[in-house]
């Protein structure tokens, strides 16, 4: 075995003698960026534009990559769970908090909608007619920037989402849609990732456009980072222009629609920190 | 973090906290009732094969060896793709309950007890075999005797096939969804939950989780081990 090992670490030195070996740092994101297909994407955009860097990507829930900072195990952070992201700077965790992009959140449901939020007047009375009728509900319930956003629309309505209709299932934006569509339930969802698992869904975009569904996306470099260089040149790149311009292009040719909108272009990005 | 995870493994278990006996609880009955189905049909299974000589058993032999490596998520995706609504079992609306799980695992189980069960069988002497045809024994009277000759075997067939379902994550996670429904536990285990812990950074807890498990699966292994020795040994 561990000739084996030595052989495979000998040959892999061969392939690589004549260039430096690159830095691999690591970024911890969301699931929502993983299942969505951009962090497959972005990495080697990146690795083109910065030579010698490589970014090895752990995608998790929030408060993971929240705890995988503190601890130093992560680099830099891809997060979209502003109060979370907050908490962390106070903390001096982070260096600094700079906006990446942002998508929308979405409410979707079986085509029927027999809970009727299509023409609810906002995402919390959405919310609330799921409730009101009893009709199911998929919660990712794993503490992730989704989940606590669907809490908080849940605190607007007043209620406690409680009884058999309210299924938590402690995964990933992904299954947590299969789960939904299996069970032709309603459930909060970001629009990338359901843009990206659409084709393999029976359940529709049913609710969008509250100013609360707005999901935005920050980017942290760690302050006790192993690789603090490389998660700051990871930052500056994703936030500047080769990095916004991969942002507005990402999802045109496979669907027709960026899944984000780059910082560099939101209304109020002049105003943000 | 090691004595912190022992400081709430402890908490966890005297806490009283329904959700985590829930889980525990479901983690026991998912792996009882897979292993139960796994002997029903694994063990004459392995009886046969261990017991004759037939053309085309060496096929036979091959397929239980390879199903014994058969991998978890390839067990749970199947069994998702047949229960899902489309699937050719879609009308059962089984997917995503403490059912779907059983079903399986009972796949994942059963080549162990079958393997085990026809490796113990097939090393009982031909003498005995002969002397008990010659005595007048049916075929199925000499299967009991060879059962008897082997049940310490036996009983170490179900010590694999507990060890196999009870620490088995990726199909149950497939198939049942780690789904609470109410805020009640509905087909979250204790491996399940070590995922979601741990993916939420909740390293102590996840380890708690662990810690339990591992725990259990010495508790269970002590009372079949003692049973396999002290009564069944021969």
């Amino acid at each position: 075995m561990r000739k084996w090992i030595a052989l495979t670490l000998l040959l892999s030195g061969c392939g690589s003698a004549d260039t430096v070996p690159p830095t691999s740092f690591v970024v911890a994101s969301t699931t929502s960026t993983q299942d969505s297909g951009f962090l497959d994407g972005m990495a080697p955009e990146f690795e083109k534009a910065n030579p010698g860097l490589s970014p090895k990507v752990i995608a998790v829930g929030s408060g993971e990559a929240m705890e995988l900072g503190r601890r130093g195990d992560a680099d830099v952070l891809l997060a979209h769970s502003p109060k979370d992201e907050e908490m962390f700077m106070q903390e001096g965790k982070g260096i600094l908090r700079d906006p990446v992009m942002s998508n929308d959140f979405v409410i979707a449901g079986p085509a029927s909608d027999t809970a009727a939020i299509g023409d609810a007047t906002d995402a919390a009375g959405a919310l609330l007619r799921i409730a009101q009728s009893r009709k199911l509900f998929v919660s990712r319930g794993d503490e992730s920037g989704t989940h606590i956003r669907e809490i908080e629309l849940w605190a607007e309505t007043g209620v406690t989402p409680r009884g058999t209709w309210y299924l938590e299932s402690g995964q990933g934006m992904a299954e947590s849609l299969m789960i939904a569509s299996e069970k032709a339930a309603y459930v909060l969802t970001d629009s990338a990732t359901f843009t990206v698992m659409e084709g393999k869904l029976k359940i529709i975009r049913l609710f969008a456009g509250d100013p609360l569904l707005v999901n935005r996306y920050s980017v942290i470099p760690v302050t006790n980072a192993r690789r603090q260089q490389a998660a700051l040149d990871f930052a500056r790149w994703l936030t500047g222009p080769l990095g916004q311009e991969f942002i507005r292009n990402f999802g045109r040719k496979e669907h027709g629609v960026s899944l984000f909108v780059p910082a560099s272009e939101h209304a109020d990005s002049a105003g943000e920190s | 973090m090691i004595p912190q995870s022992i400081t709430d493994a402890i908490e966890l278990l005297t806490s009283g906290d329904p959700y985590t006996y829930s889980v525990i609880w479901l983690s026991l009955k998912v792996a009882f009732f897979s292993l139960l189905i796994a002997t029903i049909i694994g063990l004459p299974i392995g009886v046969i094969l261990g017991m004759t000589r037939f053309a085309g058993r060496i096929g036979f032999l091959i397929i239980v060896n390879a199903a014994m490596g058969l991998p978890p998520v390839v067990a749970g995706l199947l069994v998702f793709m047949v229960l899902r609504n489309e699937g050719a079992l879609g009308p059962l609306d089984m997917l995503f309950t403490p059912g779907a799980m059983v079903i399986a695992q009972v796949p994942l189980a059963m080549p162990l007890i079958a393997g085990v069960t026809m490796a113990a069988i097939s090393t009982v002497g031909r003498p005995i075999r002969l002397q008990a045809r010659a005595l007048g024994a049916s075929r199925i009277q000499e299967a009991m005797m060879l059962m008897r000759e082997k049940r310490a075997s036996l009983v170490g067939a179900c010590i694999v096939g507990f060890g196999a379902t009870i620490s088995e994550v990726g199909a149950i996670l497939i198939t049942g969804g780690n789904l609470l429904v109410g805020g009640r536990n509905y087909t979250r285990t204790m491996t399940t939950a070590i995922v979601l812990e741990t993916r939420l950074g909740n390293f102590s807890r996840a380890l708690a989780f662990a810690l339990i498990l591992l725990l259990i699966i010495v508790f269970v292994n002590i009372f079949l081990t003692r049973a396999q020795i002290t009564r069944f040994e021969t």
